[in-house]
């Protein structure tokens, strides 16, 4: 297997020059998540995994790391069969991981992580040992980053190349990669391309995880798309363009280009001035923002995470004291008000990380629905809560929104990604507020519930409403702002015009390069 | 070699819960049987003792309700709390606390007022002094981080210390003999009781009108609602607009509140003078700790494992005479209940399967 890097630690197991999964079903409670997959990979090349939210490429990776056991089917290495039962067999054949949610200790250096996770590291002082051996590997790989940082200081994309770098030292031949662009910058982006190109050259295999077709066309040699856990197609990425691969993995047409109608700016609704906040660390996050958002208007901050993005919605909402400056709906000074004040001013709020903010996952779907609204007279009288106007306001959510669920009675943990997402937005957009701030809305959902979510952020711009899109996608950026504000460390770069020609250099923007 | 599996339950039956805590129970009992069977006694006699000391005979059933009483109080009260996830281990200084105040009431006023007016204001009292007692950590939490498992642990022992101080200082009965005792309280001050039992009705109804009022809170008002978020997912609650502050005392004064009235319902209704704390509470505030977890946290059901609980207080008070079993016997049954108890929640949630693997 793997590389050798020193003397000693050889591990005699055979390099993985093509794995098949044949046959592979996998069901959870009676319903299919993979049914019956065929796939192959060879030496050298790069796959790409395409599929929604739900389609099962997760599971199918979690049979191969050894996560779940199939139901039936078999994997097989060099045409030997092999069964692998936890991630330590999965990792001891040669086959690594990269997470979404990477798994790395904050506190510890990138270096230790890494040593960490390493089979065969010896008992005592393994750091030491095993430093030079983890610092040359990764020049081998020109990765660059400093692996004696704390983990906590490096950015998205350099947790990233650690994660990389302990899968690979741990002589993983096989990659996979579980969406691994949505926490980059375009630049990252490249980088990670360019480091998985190399990989390729050097006889690895790569399965690509995404939903983004672009990616996958620019960096795959051949796509497997999934639907409802099926294999719906095979294609080579020469041969095949994005329209096709869309309607492969989502079973119609999909309008990639939103119709956004031209609709002229009415009066200001949203006033922010000079805004400072500080961050957990007691750092300012946000230094002295000014902007306006009128009716109709969708108003995008593009940037990469932690720029001040997270700090300067908490603030507008009210979960956040901001140092100074002002924060005015249509004239009102709402600046450090309690959040359902500010809720109850008009401001709604699709927070980012919807599970960890936006529900109480363990409460019933309708009790969710009214969240931050318990308060209203709509939905309490008195001390009470109308339970029976909450659960009419539920189903009638459900089915505007086009929540997928059995019933209104299930805890909403066990409703996808999308469809919780979808009763926020629902839930946040249903009164008609005058202001909706969203944060990340369609981060992590598949096409279908994205197109979904936009359009209806559109409609709700030709309503009337005054949005701030808060998103790290561009592409969202572009297709639905009238104008896109850059920030980069706690300030705007500029503030763009959606026809704006500098629109082009915004990533240079967000690496804090260009300002205008 | 086997290999053991967990997963994540998805979903959880009613049914499967029922089972899962029969299962527990007997599992519980079981192993209960095997320590009787270690420290020499019959394992079968011993519990059929147990269980027939408290429902077999109406003295028995007479007593189980007797000890109900304080449970059935903080038990509910605990509830609400665990709901928020707040650990209150502090039920027994709260029930003291409650108990100094309503005995002071009870010892100043009684004199000179009738029954209907000092029994409730003694009750009032005890639930101000529990209250004040349980809004401490509250405040500690919110203000300033303070852990409350360690806070509401350590103020027991404070208010422990002072009920002995009055006891043996201030308040000491001067009709007493010079035990560590206050003077009995007025007789418009004590409880009166079902006749040929020790049941002190008046505390007894309130509990039961308490478990109603809490049930109501958690799963119908808004305040309930608001609970039950804030245990669910603090950002959530923090998103929703809850006032962290707010909620947790009023959380805590419920918890505490409803403590002190078992306090001082002990003391009115069995006691009729204030003695050492060990004896006031009885260690009512940690048992409550189990029949909470043993209701789920729902205030309805603390009816049921109160009763239950102060079942197997009164069946080991049985056995410790009839088996001449060491008092500590009941402790070690409701510990051992308690362990299987949890151990019963983690199947219930996850799912663990035994592989056996050849090699």
């Amino acid at each position: 297997m793997g590389v050798v890097f020193s003397e000693g630690l050889v591990d005699f197991m055979e390099k993985i020059k093509q794995l098949e999964m044949v046959g592979i079903s996998k069901s959870f409670h009676g319903i299919p998540a993979n049914d019956d997959i065929h796939l192959t990979i060879n030496s050298g090349e790069i796959l790409g995994l395409l599929g929604e939210n739900g389609a099962g490429k997760t599971t199918l990776m979690n049979i191969l790391y050894g996560l779940y056991q199939p139901d039936s089917g078999q994997i097989k290495i060099n045409g030997q069969r092999v069964k692998i039962r936890t991630p330590q067999e999965s990792m001891a054949v040669g086959i690594g991981m990269v997470h979404q949610h990477f798994a790395l200790i904050q506190p510890h250096s990138a270096v230790e992580n890494i040593v960490l996770g390493y089979q065969h590291a010896p008992l005592f002082f393994p750091q030491k040992k095993i430093r030079d051996d983890v610092l040359a590997f990764s020049k081998k790989f020109n990765f660059d980053i400093d692996l004696n940082k704390q983990v906590w200081q490096l950015s998205a994309g350099e947790q990233q190349r650690v994660e990389i770098i302990k899968a690979l030292f741990n002589g993983a031949d096989l990659l996979i990669l579980d969406e691994p662009t949505s926490v980059l910058t375009p630049q990252e982006t490249q980088d990670l391309f360019v480091i998985l190109n190399r990989m390729k050259q050097e006889g690895h295999l790569i399965i690509l995880i995404s939903h983004k077709l672009d990616e996958i066309t620019e960096l795959c040699d051949r796509v497997t798309v999934l639907q409802k856990g099926r294999i719906v197609g095979h294609a080579d990425t020469k041969d095949v363009d994005k329209r096709a691969l869309a309607r492969m993995m989502i079973g119609r047409d999909v309008i990639f280009n939103i119709e956004r109608e031209e609709i002229p700016r009415s009066e200001k609704v949203l006033s922010v001035t000079n805004l400072v906040v500080k961050g957990d660390k007691g750092i300012s996050m946000v230094k002295g923002i000014t902007f306006d958002i009128h009716k109709n208007e969708i108003f995008g901050i593009a940037g990469v995470s932690g720029n001040g993005q997270r700090e300067l919605v908490e603030a507008i909402t009210g979960l956040r004291k901001s140092e100074s400056g002002e924060v005015r709906i249509s004239g009102t000074d709402i600046t450090n008000q309690p959040p359902d004040k500010i809720y109850n001013k008009g401001i709604s709020h699709v927070p980012e990380e919807r599970i960890k903010f936006g529900i109480a996952p363990g409460l019933y779907l309708y009790e969710n629905a009214i969240l931050k609204q318990q308060r209203s007279d709509k939905f309490s009288s008195r001390m009470f809560l109308a339970y029976k106007g909450i659960k009419e306001h539920a189903r009638s959510l459900v089915d505007a929104f086009q929540v997928a669920t059995p019933s209104i009675f299930i805890q909403t943990k066990n409703l996808s990604g999308g469809n919780i997402q979808k009763l926020i937005l629902g839930r946040e957009i249903d009164g008609k507020p005058p202001v909706l701030v969203a944060s990340h809305p369609t981060y992590g959902l598949d096409v279908g519930a994205t197109e979904y979510l936009r359009k209806q952020l559109l409609q709700r711009r030709k309503e009337g409403g005054a949005i701030l899109l808060v998103s790290e996608d561009l592409e969202e950026i572009s297709e639905l702002c009238d104008r896109i504000a850059v920030i980069f460390q706690g300030q705007f770069m500029g503030i763009l015009e959606a026809d704006d020609p500098n629109i082009k250099d915004i990533g240079l923007m967000m690496a804090g390069t260009l300002q205008l | 070699m086997v290999r053991i599996k967990v997963t994540d339950r998805e979903s959880i039956s009613r049914k499967r819960s029922v089972m899962t805590l029969i299962v527990s129970l007997i599992a519980g009992i079981t192993a209960m049987g095997l320590i009787f069977l270690m420290s020499g006694a019959n394992p079968f006699y011993a519990i059929f003792k147990i269980f027939s000391g408290s429902f077999g005979s109406r003295y028995g059933i007479m007593e189980t309700i007797t000890k109900a009483i304080p449970l059935i109080l903080i038990g509910s009260g605990l509830a609400v709390a665990y709901r928020a996830k707040f650990w209150n281990i502090g039920a027994e200084g709260q029930l003291l606390a409650g108990a100094i105040a309503g005995t002071w009431v009870g010892l100043n006023w009684g004199p000179h007022l009738p029954s209907y007016l000092i029994v409730p204001l003694m009750f009032i009292f005890g639930f101000a002094g529990g209250a004040f007692w349980g809004a401490i950590p509250a405040i500690l939490k919110i203000r300033y981080s303070v852990n409350e498992v360690i806070s509401t642990l350590m103020l027991n022992y404070i208010c422990a210390e002072i009920l002995t101080f009055l006891i043996v200082g201030p308040w000491k009965g001067k009709t007493k003999f010079g035990y560590p005792y206050t003077d009995d309280l007025p007789a418009s001050a004590i409880l009166s009781t079902i006749s040929g039992t020790r049941i002190h009705y008046v505390t007894l109804l309130l509990g039961i009108f308490t478990v109603i009022i809490l049930g109501i809170v958690i799963y119908k008002t808004r305040f309930g609602y608001e609970v039950r978020v804030i245990g669910e997912n603090t950002h959530a609650a923090h998103y929703a607009g809850i006032n962290f502050f707010k909620a947790t005392v009023i959380i805590m004064v419920i918890s505490g509140g409803v403590a002190g009235m078992a306090g001082i319902g002990e003391v009115a209704g069995l006691h009729h003078y204030l003695l050492y704390p060990g004896s006031v509470s009885s260690g009512y505030g940690f048992t409550a700790i189990i029949v909470a977890w043993l209701a789920k946290l729902n205030p309805f059901f603390v009816i049921l494992s109160g009763l239950f609980f102060a079942g197997i207080l009164v069946g080991g008070d049985a056995i410790q005479i009839s088996l001449g079993l060491p008092a500590a016997t009941v402790q070690v049954f409701n510990g051992t209940l308690l362990v299987f108890l949890i151990m019963g929640d983690y199947f219930l949630k996850n799912k663990v399967t035994l592989k056996w693997a050849k090699d």
